[in-house]
C-alpha cells in the first residue's frame, strides 16, 4: 500500500516529537525537575503513530500509564503535556493529572490511565457510543502484555464482541509487566489465539516498523469501522527505559537493551525504509530532526517559566464544595 | 395525584427521559431481558423492574450486557466522555467490589484529573440496603462508603415522589451520580405527577417539622424514623425530620440550622457505625453546632457486622423504629 508523502512526514514527525520528549523529560526527571512517576514511551513510537494515523480527531483512543506516546501521536499540544508534567497550571490538565493522566478531550484523547487495563472498558463505551449514533467512529483502547491478564480486559473484548461495537484493541507487548517477563505472566504460548478466541480478528505487526504496524492496524480499524465488530492489533516492541523513571532494568538479559537499540529502533527502522523506498530524503528528515529539537527544547524553557498552580485551586473542578457553618 | 410505587416512578422518570433526550440509554444485565434465549427479549426490564418497556420502545438504546460490572460502568463512563448520557444499572450496590476502580478510579476523576476539561454524565443505578433476608452479599448500604469519594454525586431516595425527581435531576447533571435505590421500598407508594419534575442535589426535605430533637434518616430509614416519630407525638414530644436526599452534595445549613434550634440530634441509617453517615453527621454537628447541643449527639445504625440471612437475626441487625424512639428519648433524658 502506497502511503501519501504528507502522512509520511507526519508519521515521521510524531515518532521523533516523542523521541525527543520522552528523552528530554527523562533528562529532566533525573534533574529532579519533573516530579511523580512516569513511564516512557521510547522504543515504541511506530506503534503509537502507525495506529493514529488511520484515525480522525473524533475518534478517540485511551492510553496508558505508559501514555505520552499515545497523546503526542494523537495529536495532543506538546507544549501544554510538557508544562502539565513540570505541575503548570497552565498544563493540558491544569497541574490535577501529570503524567499518568494526559487528557484531551476536544482531541479524542480519552487520557492516559494509571491503571493496568482501567483503559478497555471506557473504550468499549466509547465505542458503544459510535454504534448508537451511527456515526461510523471508532474506539482505540492501547494497552499492554501486562494489561492482558487483567479481568476488566477480559470483560470490555467480550463485552465488545456481545455488543458488536467499533472497538479496536492495541495490544503492545514490550515483553515486561513492569519487572516480569511475558512468558511467565501469560500462561498460554499463544496470547494471539487466545485473545482471538474471544470472537475477533487480530492483526499482528513488528512494532518497530511503522510501516508494518501501519498495514495491521488499517485492517483492524477498517474492520471495526465498517461494521464489523471489535478487531486487535498486536505488536511486539521494546521499551528502551525501565517500567518507571529510575528503574534500574535488573530483568535484562544482556545485550537485550542494546540489541533493541541497534536493531529494533524505530526512527531507524523508519529511516531505512525511506533509503530504500526515497519515498523521503535525508534531507527531508534531518530538517523535521531540527524543527523537533527546537520544539521540544521550546516546550522545556516554556514550562520552566509557566504559572505554578495556588491552593485555591486544589479544589476547583470537584464539583461539590463542602464547608456550611451553624 | 396518582399513587406510583418506587419502581414505577423512576421507570417514569426513564421513559420521560429518554423520550426528551436520544442521547439517554440504558445498559445493564438484563434490563432487556432475554437475549439470545427462546423468551421475548425485553420481557425482564431489570430483575427489580425498573426499565420495563424500555427495549420495547428502544431497542437501540437498551444494551443488555453480559455479567460485567467492570466493563458495564466502563463503558457507561466512556459513552459519557463522547456525549452520551447513559444510565447504568449495577444490579445490587454490594456488586460495586467488582467495579470500584472504574466508578471510583477513573469516572469520578476524569474532570478532576483533566484540568475540568471533561465531562461524564453518567449514572450508576444500584437496589440498595437490607431487609430482604437476602444476606450478606445482596443486602448493603454501600452508599456511605461511595459518599467519601470526591468526584461522585450520591443519591438516596426514600420515597416514589423524590425518586423520580431525583432520577431526573441525575440524568441531566453533567457529572457521574450513583443512584442507590433502597430496594425494600420498590414497591411503597406515594403520589407522584405524571409530568417531569426535578429535584436538586443538596437540598434536603424537612419530613416533618418539631421542636425537640433533630433526627436526620436517609434511605429506607426515613419511614421508619417517620414512624417513630409520629407516635412520640402522643408523648408531647416533637422532632425534626431531615432527609438529605443526597448523601453528596449534603445539605449541610439544613443539619446545622435544625440542630441550632433544637440542641439535640439523632442520626439513622442502615450500615454500620464506623466511617458511615451517622458518624460523619455528628462529627459535621459536633464541629460546627457545639455551642447548639444540649447533650450527646445519638446515632442509629447497624452493628459492626456483615448483614445476616435469618429473618430474626436481619430484624434484630437494622435499625427500627423502637430504636429510633429509644434514642430520640435518651437525647431527652
Amino acid at each position: 500500500m502506497s502511503i501519501p508523502k504528507e502522512t509520511l512526514l507526519h508519521a515521521y514527525r510524531s515518532m521523533k516529537t516523542i523521541r525527543e520528549f520522552e528523552e528530554r523529560v527523562h533528562a529532566e526527571i533525573m534533574n529532579g525537575q519533573i516530579p511523580g512517576f512516569t513511564h516512557l514511551y521510547t522504543g515504541q513510537e511506530a506503534n503509537a503513530v502507525a495506529v493514529c494515523a488511520h484515525l480522525d480527531e473524533s475518534d478517540t483512543i485511551i492510553s496508558t500509564h505508559r501514555g505520552h506516546g499515545h497523546c503526542i501521536a494523537k495529536g495532543a499540544d506538546v507544549a501544554g503535556m510538557m508544562k502539565e508534567l513540570f505541575g503548570s497550571s497552565e498544563g493540558l490538565c491544569k497541574g490535577k493529572g501529570g503524567s499518568m493522566h494526559v487528557a484531551d478531550i476536544d482531541k479524542g484523547i480519552l487520557g492516559a490511565n494509571g491503571i493496568v487495563a482501567g483503559g478497555p472498558p471506557i473504550s468499549v463505551g466509547s465505542a458503544l457510543a459510535a454504534k448508537i449514533r451511527k456515526n461510523g467512529k471508532v474506539a482505540v483502547s492501547f494497552s499492554g502484555d501486562g494489561s492482558v491478564n487483567q479481568g476488566t480486559c477480559f470483560e470490555a473484548m467480550n463485552m465488545a464482541v456481545v455488543l458488536q461495537v467499533p472497538a479496536v484493541f492495541v495490544i503492545e507487548n514490550n515483553y515486561y509487566s513492569e519487572h516480569t517477563h511475558i512468558d511467565y505472566a501469560v500462561g498460554c504460548d499463544d496470547l494471539k489465539a487466545r485473545t482471538e478466541a474471544f470472537g475477533f480478528p487480530v492483526f499482528v505487526a513488528d512494532g518497530a516498523d511503522f510501516f508494518a504496524v501501519h498495514e495491521a492496524a488499517g485492517k483492524a480499524i477498517a474492520h471495526a469501522r465498517a461494521g464489523n465488530g471489535p478487531a486487535g492489533v498486536f505488536a511486539e516492541q521494546g521499551r528502551y527505559h525501565g517500567h518507571f523513571v529510575g528503574d534500574p532494568q535488573s530483568y535484562r538479559g544482556e545485550g537485550e537493551l542494546e540489541n533493541l537499540r541497534e536493531n529494533h529502533d524505530p526512527l531507524k527502522v523508519f529511516r531505512q525504509h525511506m533509503a530504500t523506498s526515497g519515498d523521503l530524503s535525508e534531507a527531508e528528515l534531518d530538517a523535521i530532526d531540527a524543527d523537533v529539537m527546537a520544539e521540544i527544547e521550546q516546550s522545556v524553557v516554556d514550562a520552566k517559566a509557566a504559572a505554578r498552580p495556588t491552593p485555591d485551586q486544589v479544589t476547583a473542578d470537584v464539583y461539590i464544595q463542602y464547608g456550611a457553618t451553624a | 395525584m396518582p399513587e406510583k410505587t418506587m419502581r414505577d416512578a423512576i421507570n417514569e422518570a426513564l421513559h420521560q427521559a429518554m423520550e426528551q433526550d436520544e442521547s439517554v440509554f440504558v445498559i445493564g444485565e438484563d434490563v432487556a431481558g432475554c437475549n439470545g434465549s427462546a423468551g421475548d427479549v425485553g420481557s425482564v426490564g431489570g430483575v427489580f423492574g425498573v426499565t420495563t418497556g424500555i427495549y420495547n420502545r428502544w431497542p437501540d438504546r437498551c444494551v443488555d450486557t453480559p455479567i460485567s460490572e467492570s466493563a458495564i460502568v466502563g463503558a457507561a463512563a466512556g459513552a459519557a466522555l463522547v456525549g452520551m448520557r447513559p444510565v447504568a444499572e449495577i444490579m445490587f450496590a454490594d456488586f460495586i467490589g467488582v467495579c470500584m476502580d472504574q466508578i471510583v478510579n477513573q469516572m469520578a476523576k476524569f474532570r478532576y484529573m483533566f484540568g475540568g476539561k471533561s465531562r461524564c454524565p453518567a449514572v450508576i443505578r444500584f437496589s440498595a440496603g437490607g431487609g430482604f433476608s437476602a444476606a450478606g452479599q445482596h443486602s448493603q448500604a454501600m452508599y456511605q462508603v461511595m459518599t467519601s469519594f470526591p468526584g461522585l454525586k450520591v443519591v438516596v431516595p426514600s420515597n416514589a415522589y423524590d425518586a423520580k425527581g431525583l432520577m431526573l435531576s441525575a440524568i441531566q447533571d453533567d457529572d457521574p451520580v450513583l443512584f442507590f435505590e433502597p430496594k425494600v421500598l420498590y414497591q411503597e407508594t406515594a403520589e407522584v405527577p405524571d409530568e417531569m419534575y426535578t429535584i436538586p442535589f443538596g437540598q434536603a426535605n424537612f419530613v416533618r417539622e418539631g421542636d425537640d430533637v433533630t433526627v436526620v434518616a436517609f434511605g429506607q430509614m426515613v419511614p421508619k424514623a417517620a414512624a417513630a416519630i409520629d407516635a412520640l407525638a402522643a408523648e408531647g414530644i416533637s422532632c425534626d425530620l431531615i432527609d438529605p436526599r443526597t448523601t453528596s452534595p449534603l445539605d449541610e445549613a439544613a443539619i446545622l440550622e435544625s440542630v441550632s434550634a433544637t440542641g439535640r440530634l439523632v442520626v439513622v441509617d442502615e450500615a454500620p457505625p464506623r466511617c458511615g453517615l451517622t458518624a460523619d453527621i455528628a462529627g459535621l454537628a459536633a464541629d460546627k453546632a457545639f455551642s447548639s447541643l444540649k447533650g450527646p449527639i445519638k446515632q442509629v445504625c447497624a452493628p459492626h457486622s456483615p448483614t445476616p440471612f435469618s429473618p430474626e437475626l436481619e430484624a434484630a441487625y437494622l435499625p427500627d423504629a423502637d430504636k429510633i424512639t429509644a434514642a430520640i428519648k435518651e437525647t431527652l433524658a
